[in-house]
């Protein structure tokens, strides 16, 4: 099974109408997902890197049918979700989980912890009993003695302990793919390592897949196997792990990766990698999104959108990689 | 490389040495008491911070590193915080100070950037008000000449169009930019302390090392110290001169940037670098310290990281330690397995 | 101000959380209650005036409708009557307890039965949002539009006067500011992440509502409402004696205080007994409510 597309994502659009006015008008679309395509694989783990604006939590949530796609489709395993004869959503919510970011939000402030990882399983059959017995099972998973949680509330415990009620309550329901919306970014340094090390286990002893969305480049780095950048609401290069960090094709990823703050004392950031601050996806660019802060762009860049294009394996957007895209970095049409 | 130091301190230091150390913490204690019980924030701090220096405090949630920064300059609630020890900035023992010797002290000697600008800012004033209001009340300018010094500020902080940002609501102006505005109104007066919370976590990571950069740059060119509060590493080594690692409201290593991130001693300070997750780390198991941060309402009797430590003794309940030089004078550490170099 | 308020520093608010470790939100809003004691001297009071009201039928000295031409307006202590007599005669002991039954009958049953019908409609606007929304919350404004006591007049004017028919008129009276807190708090739970995870395991909105969300909201609207119960036994006094609400000769604090009114001038003390215990009731109703409320800001 290893190795065979579990999930695909084709030209999925979403996009949030802002209204104003006195009749609550629509004046402006947030595009914040733009036609964006991609798979994953079954038993990997594709991170997906962006900053705020760019779509990654939207993209989450579209995987997990919380928000519906404007356009596009999504299928698991084969089967087309919300289609007539695939798979309906509610299907979907047994195969695929999702852990959140801010774990104290994420847990109902009046229900045990053992009550909050039981329900999801009760919704869908099993008996209360039986429930509450799966929760025990998942706490000791993640590393919480149920004897010393499983009565207590979620105000008793600590960030981390209680992020990992979310990956307990998230595994209640034997997911086949676990979407994590920046699981550690809320955790404090010490605890996060704790966090991925449980991640990484859970994902071995469970033969899970993940799709891992985070801002934190380092982390995606050690964890991932495929990586995806987006900006704006569009992906701008996806390709394995090591590609992606070691030889970096899209201008803004090779910008992202220049800004992480250095941990050597004797060699600070000098330069400025990108100056100005991300757009909105209210009123987009035109042409590809990135022109308007790319030190490379040209007249071809504001006029036309550049396809996901590459080799084997790593893919990016920009028109220097494509033939005859008009840019003068672009390779040329061999003769 | 070595043999030259990148150290701002140089020009700063000749200059100051007559006066001494800028700031002075002697022993500075916060408690937060309340009916549901005693939270011990900050247990005795001491340090001294040098002008044109740059200290970052390094810590995690429940450290007390903003605790301590607000107390310093008196903004937590009276009846609620109990603070006790003695900080002096300039010269002036800031915990005797009246309410209007304390409100000159605050915005014109010293002054404070926060984490999130959007609440920072009186989001019924533009920006330019709020800078001339300050430049106002601190140096007595009218309002022409303040516009003029307001609009320089803008331009320092490298804010594009600053003639049309003066006349901008806060919530008009995006994260970055709320960033610089925020920079520019607290250099408004030319203090000579800046005490920053955090002000670069909540923005993006290209937006981030873009502040950092303009707070090195301005810092070096107004020889200004900076208090610095983070969490995270890389931000902390690229920004100081000195970091204080901080932990359950005690400092429990401090040194100069480099013997810190290169030979770290205190058993959290090394656990901290060794859990930072950096791409290096690929397939192997990360190292991560045991166990959760402390409570702050029930702190242990002895060393407050004991609980969490792999080299733990019997001596490390019984008594808080006592901080121990390592190496040379600039290297502190709080832990009794310390050897004195 | 609550601490947390205060300081606005996360991890010292969640140091004192983990000091209460083991008990749940409604047992330590319990716990604040009982060592409230002013409220639970309040409550106290109003659980003694509540069971010597129900009681009447076993204390009351004489037949709370029948009058006596010759003993009229007499002070407390005549010839066996306890707290005087009114305009016709009849004792004021026996009509104030029996009164205070209607009285408060008055008060608790509009507000329960808003609580029921208006707390189910915000819940099912808050939940839902948009079209649905729109269309309770506009109905409600319309209502809400209306200050209450015309309101009840108007109704109670169509309907006519009667016990049954003033406590319809002031159930109608509260649905629309139940409707609206119980919208904004439902809304307000609703935006959390734990409910956007309940429905990610599939849970049907029923489910969700009753399991995650009435925990949730219960409090709120719980205080809103006891805060109801003080305007209601006002509401219900301001009916009767404008002769819409409950009619002679039954015995109503409200009624009652319209018939003495011209006393005043002739005893005044029997004159002020009903409008001293519409005072005195209300103004438990409001403190015991704001007992509630303080005991269940128990932050979480």
């Amino acid at each position: 099974m290893s190795g065979e597309v579990l999930l695909e994502v084709r030209n999925v659009k979403r996009y949030f109408p802002v209204r104003g006015g006195v009749l609550q008008r629509k004046v402006a679309t947030v595009q914040a997902v733009d036609d964006i395509s991609f798979n994953v694989r079954c038993g990997e783990t594709l991170g997906i890197v962006g900053e705020s604006g760019c779509g990654k939590s939207t993209t989450a949530r579209l995987l997990m049918q919380l928000l519906v796609a404007d356009a596009g489709t999504i299928t698991f395993a084969g089967r087309t979700v919300g289609a007539s004869g695939g798979m309906d959503v509610r299907d979907l919510r047994r195969q695929v989980q999702m852990v959140f970011q801010d774990s104290y939000s994420s847990l109902n402030p009046r229900c045990t912890i053992e009550d909050t990882i039981a329900y999801g399983p009760s919704v869908h059959g099993v008996g209360w009993q039986a429930a509450r017995l799966r929760a025990r099972e998942m706490l000791a998973k993640v590393g919480l003695d149920p004897a010393l949680f499983a009565a207590r509330y979620p105000h008793e415990l600590s960030g981390g302990q209680r992020q990992r009620v979310n990956i307990a309550r998230a595994l209640a329901l034997e997911p086949k793919l676990v979407v994590l919306d920046e699981p550690v970014s809320a955790l404090d340094k010490s605890v996060e390592a704790q966090v991925l090390n449980l991640l990484v286990d859970l994902k071995r002893d469970l033969t899970l897949t993940y799709v891992f969305i985070s801002h934190d480049l380092n982390v995606v780095q050690y964890i991932s196997d495929r990586v995806l950048v987006m900006y704006l609401g569009k992906v701008v290069e996806v390709g394995s792990v090591e590609s992606i960090y070691g030889s970096p094709r899209h201008p803004y990823t090779r910008a992202l990766l220049g800004a992480k703050p250095s941990m050597d004392p004797d060699r600070r950031s000098e330069q400025v990698t990108l100056t100005g601050d991300p757009p909105t996806p209210i009123s987009p660019p035109s042409g590809c999104r990135f022109h308007t802060r790319c030190a490379h762009a040209e007249a071809c860049c504001a006029a036309v959108e550049p396809p996901l294009a590459g080799d084997g394996d790593h893919y990016s957007a920009c028109h220097m990689l494509i033939t005859g895209s008009g840019h003068s970095a672009a390779p040329c049409i061999a003769a | 490389m070595m043999a030259e130091p990148a150290a701002p301190r140089g020009p700063a230091a000749a200059t100051s040495r007559e006066a001494g150390p800028l700031v002075r913490c002697e022993d500075l204690k916060v408690r937060f008491v309340s009916r549901e019980g005693t939270v011990h924030a900050v247990n005795g701090v001491s340090f001294t911070l040098d002008p044109g220096e740059v200290l970052c405090i390094l810590g995690e949630s429940g450290s007390g590193k903003s605790v301590m920064l607000r107390a310093m300059m008196r903004l937590l609630p009276a009846p609620i915080a109990r603070i006790s020890g003695r900080v002096s900035v300039a010269g002036r023992d800031v915990m005797g100070l009246d309410g209007r010797a304390l409100g000159d002290l605050r915005g014109a000697e010293v002054a404070m950037i926060f984490q999130e600008p959007m609440t920072s800012f009186d989001p019924v004033f533009t920006i330019g008000t709020q800078i001339t209001e300050t430049l106002k009340r601190h140096e007595g300018l009218s309002e022409r000449p303040a516009r003029q010094r307001a609009l320089e500020l803008l331009e320092l902080v490298q804010i594009p169009s600053p003639a049309r940002r003066l006349d901008s609501y806060p919530h008009e102006m995006s994260g970055g930019m709320r960033q610089r505005a925020m920079i520019a109104l607290s250099l408004a007066c030319k203090p000579r302390l800046l005490l920053a919370d955090e002000p670069t976590t909540a923005l993006d990571a290209t937006v981030q090392i873009q502040i950092l950069q303009l707070l090195r740059r301005l810092q070096h060119e107004l020889r200004m110290a900076v208090l610095f509060v983070t969490h995270d590493v890389g931000v902390a080594v690229e920004i100081s001169d000195r970091i204080a690692v901080m932990y359950a409201g005690r400092f429990v290593e401090t040194g100069p940037v480099r013997a810190i991130i290169h030979r770290p001693q205190h058993p959290y300070t090394r656990g901290l670098l060794a859990s930072t997750v950096h791409g290096a780390m690929r397939g192997r198991r990360l190292e991560a310290i045991p166990g959760s941060p402390p409570n702050l309402a029930a702190l242990p009797p002895g060393c407050a990281f004991a609980p969490r430590c792999r080299h733990l003794e019997l001596a490390c309940t019984t008594a808080v330690p006592s901080e121990m030089r390592h190496g040379d004078d600039a290297h502190m550490v709080r832990c009794i397995r310390a050897t004195p170099r | 101000m609550s601490l947390q308020d205060a300081i606005a520093v996360r991890p010292v608010a969640e140091a004192l959380q983990r000091a209460q470790a083991g008990k749940s939100y409604w047992s330590r809003v319990r716990e604040r209650l009982l060592a409230d004691r002013i409220t639970m001297a309040v409550m106290a009071l109003l659980a003694s005036i509540i069971v010597i009201v129900l009681a009447a039928p076993l204390i009351a000295t004489h037949d709370p409708t029948v009058g006596s031409v010759f003993a009229r307006l007499k002070s407390p202590g005549y010839q066996g009557h306890w707290l005087g007599t009114d305009e016709v005669g009849r004792d004021l002991w026996s009509r104030i307890l029996y009164g205070g039954r209607l009285s408060l009958l008055c008060g608790v049953a509009p507000v329960a039965f808003a609580l029921l019908a208006g707390g189910s409609l915000g819940l099912l606007a808050g939940y839902r949002g948009g079209i649905i929304n729109s269309l309770i919350m506009r109905s409600m404004d319309v209502l809400y539009a209306f200050p209450s006591i015309l309101l009840a007049i108007a109704i109670c004017g169509m309907l006519g006067a009667g016990l049954v028919n003033t406590i319809l008129a002031l159930t109608v009276t509260f649905i629309p500011p139940i409707v609206r807190i119980s919208e904004t708090v439902t809304a307000q739970v609703r935006s959390f992440e734990f409910v956007e995870a309940a429905q990610a395991s599939g849970a049907k909105p029923l489910s969700i509502i009753r399991f995650h969300i009435l925990n949730n909201v219960l409090g709120p609207i719980l205080v809103y409402a006891t805060s109801l119960i003080s305007i209601s036994i006002i509401l219900a006094a301001g009916l009767s004696f404008l002769g819409l609400g409950i009619t002679p000769p039954d015995a109503e604090w409200g009624l009652m205080l319209n018939n003495l009114r011209q006393a005043i001038w002739v005893n005044p003390l029997v004159a002020a007994l009903p409008g001293a215990m519409i005072f005195i009731t209300s103004m438990c109703f409001n403190l015991v409510s704001d007992g509630l409320r303080s005991a269940m800001d128990v932050r979480i």
